[in-house]
């Protein structure tokens, strides 16, 4: 995946001046337009000292340019721990932890999708379930007295797309 | 009073200590935990890939519950905040409420918002209350000292705690941990986040995060971190040993699940409320409670 070098230039042709649109779009992803780069959430993310990279004003002002490709091609933009410090400090009311969750909806849209997160839903969709649950593990229940898990896998094929991606999304704003 | 008891997927396959001790000490105060055997996953893994598949996917949960008409008590924090946050949203959004029950239809459900969701300690503190509690406790933890870590999304996004506690001056796990005769320490790093949100992304980052609390928690001579998320605990007892070789720090502060510490102040033993599973043994506390 291709870093974003905080020092180059940047090419106005290149932008997307759609992009912000389809952020807004996402569900979460309504708050957007409302920053007015204070940067109260760069100073309470967790993450950002730890990574320079993942600076949430800096993403916001990035999607307000149109940098797709070198927003939703990075890998910075799964860094985000969802701790929910952003959304709580946010004068703005941006909600920037559930916009973070549509750029990342979009990326998975554009197939840009960390492997570990695709094998997860694999497996949540077989199983039902995080975790297989075998004779192991309900034997091990079993020795504290606990009740077996069984798997329900049947609902979660109908339930859940075969790919990560789908069309256009419905609007979770306002909450 | 009666709640279905939601395990989700990490608690009942690696944190059977916690369901253990969870459901003894709420059976040990009046509440019963009924178990939902087609419960599954509550969707929160599924957000950051598409967030219109955690919805249906909790919905699916609210809906089996709904037809339960019971409400329903979570265990884990990230399970508790993404059920409540979906039942929220079936709750004040029609369109969305419309667009789930499209997706539920093929597998039969139907879901209206009419259960409430709430995490073990929130139910807790509003059903039995911390002087209830108090009252039931027949072994007080006299001179324990015990950390309290709440996690995010115990706290957080406030809007779904309103009426239960605050996400910048927390008090209720602190409250519960005192309501067991233990003295709660405090220390500086308390509304850290662990990190465990990004592990799997970036094991380095999230380790840095989950070290200074660690680092703080062994400096105040606490005798365990008490915590009510299984993601928390990875972080804090699973990553702990490659956390102090990164760091360099002597850490080996032990992790405990407040229902194993409350418990143990119901007179319960260590053996039933499965600390054997606790990785960093909390000797010297069991040792101060059972001799």
């Amino acid at each position: 995946m291709e870093q974003y070098n905080t020092m180059a230039k940047i090419n106005l042709n290149k932008l997307d001046l759609e992009f912000k649109n389809r952020v807004a779009e996402q569900p979460g992803g309504e708050g957007l337009k409302a920053c007015f780069s204070c940067k109260a959430c760069t100073a309470v993310c967790p993450i950002q000292p730890l990574d320079k990279r993942y600076d949430p004003r800096k993403i916001i002002r990035m999607v307000l340019l149109g940098m797709k490709e070198q927003v939703l091609r990075s890998d910075f933009i799964w860094l985000c721990s969802s701790c929910y410090s952003c959304q709580e400090i946010c004068p703005q009311n941006v909600r920037f932890t559930e916009v973070m969750y549509a750029i990342k909806n979009l990326a998975a849209q554009e197939a840009c999708i960390p492997p570990g997160l695709t094998a997860q839903r694999s497996l949540l969709r077989k199983h039902g379930r995080l975790y297989e649950v075998g004779e192991f593990e309900n034997e091990k229940r079993l020795k504290f007295g606990l009740p077996p898990i069984v798997e329900h896998p049947e609902d979660f094929e109908k339930l859940l797309p075969d790919q990560p991606v789908s069309a256009r999304l419905i609007n979770t704003a306002d909450v | 009073m009666e709640a279905l008891l939601y395990l989700g997927c990490t608690v009942p396959i690696r944190n059977l200590n916690y369901e253990v001790s969870a459901r003894l000490a709420a059976k040990a105060l009046g509440i019963t935990f009924r178990d939902l055997e087609e419960f599954g996953c509550c969707g929160f893994p599924l957000k950051s890939l598409n967030v219109e598949d955690t919805l249906v996917t909790a919905a699916r949960n609210l809906a089996l519950a709904e037809r339960e008409d019971l409400d329903i008590c979570a265990l884990c924090n990230a399970c508790a905040g993404t059920l409540n946050e979906v039942a929220h949203q079936v709750r004040t959004r029609p369109e969305i409420r419309e667009k789930i029950n499209q997706r539920l239809r093929p597998i039969g459900l139907h879901v209206e918002g009419k259960v409430k969701v709430r995490n073990f300690m929130r139910l807790l503190w509003e059903e039995i209350g911390v002087e209830g509690i108090r009252k039931a406790v027949t072994r007080p933890l006299e001179g324990v000292m015990l950390a309290p870590h709440y996690g995010c999304h115990y706290l957080k996004p406030s809007e779904l705690n309103v009426g239960f506690d605050s996400p910048d001056t927390p008090r209720t796990l602190s409250e519960m941990i005192s309501a067991t005769g233990a003295e709660v320490v405090n220390y500086p790093s308390l509304l850290d986040c662990c990190g465990g949100g990004l592990l799997g992304m970036s094991e380095e980052v999230a380790n840095a995060m989950a070290a200074r609390k660690l680092a703080d928690v062994s400096k105040t001579g606490a005798h365990a971190l008490v915590l009510v998320c299984p993601f928390c605990n990875v972080m804090y007892e699973g990553q702990q040993k490659k956390i102090a070789k990164a760091t360099g720090l002597d850490l080996k502060t032990p992790v405990v699940y407040y229902p194993q510490v409350l418990g143990l102040a119901l007179g319960m033993t260590s053996e039933q409320l499965g600390f054997k599973l606790n990785r960093i043994k909390p000797t010297s506390l069991l040792k101060m409670v059972e001799g």
